[in-house]
């Protein structure tokens, strides 16, 4: 009676649609005082004064600081690292001789209420003596670390070759913007001494152990709550200034601190991500096979060192040569400063790019030596023989060695349920009666499931129904569905009968939250490590009282069967008034679990607008094996649609100054159902991981990885072939300006294919 | 201050706002109805969408005593007497929510559809879905979920 692989309905839906969501904007305690923080209106500066006395002499305004009041908290820490060398570029709680960017914290208030908090923000005066800001990752000349991976004789490579192909591409700065922005409440429990910050995600244990450190706290007096989170892609739950300063707050001011960021400030402060610009460069033989390859990059980290450090700009190098052998491999990534929006994950973060930069040259090898784009990617495969295939270069500093796949199948598989061939027939009629149209397809390696271990402790309750209590993080994707299922299959229980608990740093020791694609695999595979052995421990209690083997008993829907004359002996429900059980269980992974896909899209082009039109979008991904179908499609749905946005519309844009154009979501353009066309998904289940006893790999950022290089590549074939798409988004202006230079016949600037 | 007075799904309010307190506000500070959630503040992506008599508008631009003696319908009304909408369980059916930020705006535009536009097409439902933003669905089964309430176009 397994329920893992059902279609089973959400345990998480109930109060979401009646409106009873517990997202931090609805709790409140007694007493609270609102946080609203003071940002720099430049871009670069020598912060000369912060005047708080007007806004200090407003009703309400309990307090107001600035670095001074503040100088013993330290820069916000990023996570272990061997990168040497970015201590000095951490981004302080508050500003105070410079200012870095816009929206960088300078000052905070604390009053009775929102409203007064922000008017009172309005009247902190900061005197800002202008400097020349720093845009552009290239010629930007603070550069904290260069990322190098690289194996194989590539210089040998590139003398062998019959064709060399080089690309200049680049990807424009993007993030997450979940729907709800940020916020958190802070308070200093009055019975138990306890600072509490409701508001958790993503990492509670890990933003718990840093806001102690910062706080010079004993862990145990610091403890995180996680309610409903608003969507997460990365960029929420990430250690903030923010949560720093309401914790702060309410130990200082002794009352609790509520603070809900607005749109503009989410845009302004919260993570981005992308912003990169490579140049690779292929060796090929005459065959199409690529003998080495080589890409520099340039990463716009923006203005400080966030949490990841320089994660992104690692994944990026790492999973670049992504489903290909390429036997010759050089990544330099060059991670600077500049003066934006500092910088981390978003969704598929580095291999959105990577994705996209080696896709691209993959078709300008097709171009260059005239062979079926699919047919080069073919050829450069891993064999499925090659499995498990170690690329000799650390990726998270964990090892990079693909755990299993059948790159080549799942390839004929896209191309078959596609409809290829007959889609391709299509296009050429639509084509010759004028429609401008076109059809891509890539392929991408991801990774799921980063270790280094998880907890989780399942017991027995008293009405018979089980609490599974992890170290996860729910951001909306459906944690609690999954570890029920995981957790009701080994036990034998109805899934609604399980009840899962996440982001609670006060009811487990460790945890490592819920990103990465990692939850599924790390606390599914702790959570059902924790399942079996209470399964066991309830079997031997139902031994003991009724002198029965286990060997002949079974739980069936809550029920301990004997199964040689199918007769129920007892229930859960009995056996939890004889004994309190529970059962922790454990899993740690050295390595991650490396999932992968193919993205096919059809678009349309309007030649005289530049706009895009996607017609037809189609995943198909190997996931290992799928806990919940439903929810699977449902993170690829989410994600095909963000990456549309990557694709076609979302850029963070500044001016020459360094001012943010994109600060409302009318500038910032998040795809709406008109832009998303019908998304068909195939999910695989050929090649369950061998790390793990459940097989599976994750799911979260499927969606996404691809959408920028297979779009890339349908506009292409819709254009007449040539590879013109080189920067993401593609918007209708920049377009519509290519297309123009290319009527005329004037040089491209940003079009390099040779 | 300024007193104003209205019905929220049925029941009359009547609260002391400043002038310039938004109708979405006032509805989770007020009224005692958190469910109507506020995404931009500025209009653009109709999280905070609710009914006001009988329409939809986005609750974070109008402002409180604009819709003195109006009516107002949030997600908090839907459900009736302990049973959910048809909508709301074809939202769950149709795993047409996610993190569920969106969750009530989406629902009260469904809902003005349901009563108002049960003939409308495929292509005009695309549309009314597309005045609001969700960030984790792609919109597909939120459009499903809907047309499954409204049955197969003619």
């Amino acid at each position: 009676m397994t329920v893992i692989g059902k279609r089973l309905q959400r345990l998480e839906d109930g109060p979401l649609v009646v409106g009873q969501g517990q997202y931090v904007a609805n709790l409140s305690f007694a007493g609270e005082l609102h946080m609203r923080v003071v940002r720099s209106a430049h871009a670069h500066g020598e912060l000369r004064r912060v005047d708080a006395s007007a806004a200090l002499a407003m009703q309400g305004v309990a307090a107001v600081w600035t670095s001074t009041d503040i100088q013993d908290v330290p820069p916000i820490e990023f996570r272990p690292t061997r990168v040497q060398g970015l201590e000095p570029y951490r981004q302080p709680v508050l500003a105070s001789k410079h200012v870095r960017y816009v929206g960088e914290p300078v000052a905070v208030v604390f009053a009775e209420s929102s409203r007064s908090a922000e008017d009172a923000a309005e009247l902190v005066a900061m005197e800002v003596s202008p400097l020349p800001p720093s845009l552009d990752a290239e010629t930007s000349e603070v550069e904290p670390a260069v990322i190098r991976k690289e194996y194989g004789d590539l210089e040998h490579a590139f003398e062998c070759a019959h064709s060399v192909v080089s690309l200049e591409l680049c990807i424009g700065r993007q993030s997450g913007v979940p729907l709800e922005s940020r916020g958190g409440l802070a308070r200093l429990n009055p019975d138990s001494g306890i600072v509490e910050l409701y508001g958790a995600a993503k990492r509670p244990h890990a933003n718990r152990d840093m806001i102690a450190r910062m706080l010079n706290l004993d862990p145990a007096r610091v403890q995180l709550f996680e309610g409903h989170v608003g969507g997460g892609f990365g960029v929420r739950g990430e250690l903030y200034p923010e949560d720093v300063l309401t914790c702060l707050g309410a130990i200082r001011l002794g009352r609790p601190i509520k603070w809900i960021e607005d749109r503009r400030e989410n845009l302004l402060a919260c993570n981005q991500s992308r912003d990169q610009r490579h140049r690779v460069t292929a060796a090929v033989d005459k065959n199409g096979f690529i003998l080495g390859l080589q890409d520099e990059f340039f990463h716009d980290q923006g203005a400080y060192v966030r949490t990841h450090g320089a994660r992104v700009a690692d994944m990026t190098a790492a999973m670049l040569p992504g489903m290909y052998r390429i036997p010759a491999y050089r990544a330099i990534g060059h991670y600077r400063l500049t003066n934006k929006t500092p910088a981390a994950t978003y969704r598929a973060p580095g291999r959105f790019e990577a994705t996209f930069v080696m896709e691209r040259t993959m078709d300008a090898i097709a171009k260059r030596l005239k062979i079926d784009p699919t047919e080069v990617r073919r050829r450069n495969l891993i064999p499925k023989e090659e499995m498990p295939f170690a690329r000799p270069i650390q990726v998270l500093e964990t090892d990079l060695v693909l755990d299993s796949g059948d790159y080549a199948a799942l390839l004929e598989k896209a191309r078959h349920t596609f409809g290829w061939d007959s889609v391709r027939r299509d296009v050429e009629m639509r084509r010759a009666s004028g429609e401008c149209i076109g059809m891509g397809l890539a392929l991408f390696v991801e990774k799921s499931g980063l270790g280094p271990t998880d907890l989780a402790s399942a017991q027995l309750l008293e009405d018979g129904t089980v609490e599974v209590v992890t170290g996860a993080s729910s951001l909306g994707q459906g944690v609690e569905t999954v570890i029920a299922q995981i957790c009701a299959d080994a036990i034998g229980v109805d899934y609604k009968r399980v009840r899962v608990v996440h982001g609670r740093t006060d009811r487990i020791r460790k945890g490592f939250g819920s990103h990465a694609s990692r939850t599924t695999v790390m606390t599914g595979n702790a959570s059902h490590h924790a399942a079996i052995r209470l399964r066991a421990r309830i079997l031997e209690v139902v031994e003991g009282k009724y002198d029965l083997p286990t060997e002949i008993l079974e739980i069936r829907d809550g029920e301990i069967v004997r199964t040689d004359v199918n007769v129920t002996v007892t229930t859960l429900t009995e056996v939890a008034k004889i004994s309190r059980l529970n059962a922790e269980g454990e899993f740690n992974s050295a390595q991650m679990t490396y999932p992968y896909g193919a993205h096919l899209a059809l678009v349309s082009v309007d030649r005289e607008t530049g706009a895009v039109n996607v017609l037809r979008y189609f995943v198909a991904y190997d996931i290992g094996r799928a806990i919940n179908p439903m929810l699977v499609e449902g993170q690829i749905l989410g994600g095909v649609a963000q990456g549309i946005g990557g694709a076609l519309y979302e850029e963070f844009i500044y001016d020459e100054a360094g001012q943010p154009l994109s600060v409302t979501l009318a500038d910032y353009l998040m795809p709406t159902a008109r832009e998303i066309p019908p998304i068909q998904v195939l999910i695989s289940e050929d090649s369950p991981s061998p790390l793990n006893p459940l097989g599976i790999k994750g799911a979260g950022e499927a969606g996404i990885n691809a959408v920028g290089a297979a779009i890339a590549s349908a506009i292409d074939d819709a254009l007449g072939g040539e590879v013109f798409i080189t920067r993401l988004p593609v918007t209708p202006v920049q377009l519509k300006k290519e297309l123009d230079c290319s009527r005329t016949g004037s040089p491209q600037a940003n079009s390099l294919a040779q | 201050m300024t007193r104003t007075a209205f019905t929220v799904n049925g029941d009359r309010h009547v609260i002391e706002v400043e002038p310039r307190c938004t109708l979405a506000d006032a509805l989770r500070e007020q009224c005692d109805k958190p469910g109507t959630n506020v995404g931009c503040e500025h209009g653009v992506c109709g999280t905070c969408t609710v009914l006001l008599d009988g329409e939809p508008v986005r609750s974070c631009l109008l402002l409180a005593v604009q819709v003195e003696g109006k009516s107002i319908r949030t997600v908090e009304g839907l459900a009736s007497h302990g049973k959910l909408h048809e909508l709301q369980r074809a939202f769950i059916e149709h795993h047409a929510l996610q993190c569920g930020y969106c969750t009530p705006g989406f629902l009260m535009l469904g809902a003005w559809c349901v009563e108002n536009r049960p003939d409308i097409t495929d292509d005009e439902l695309r549309d009314l879905v597309a005045s609001n933003l969700c960030r984790c669905t792609g919109y597909q089964n939120i459009i499903n979920a809907i047309r499954a309430v409204l049955g197969t176009p003619q």
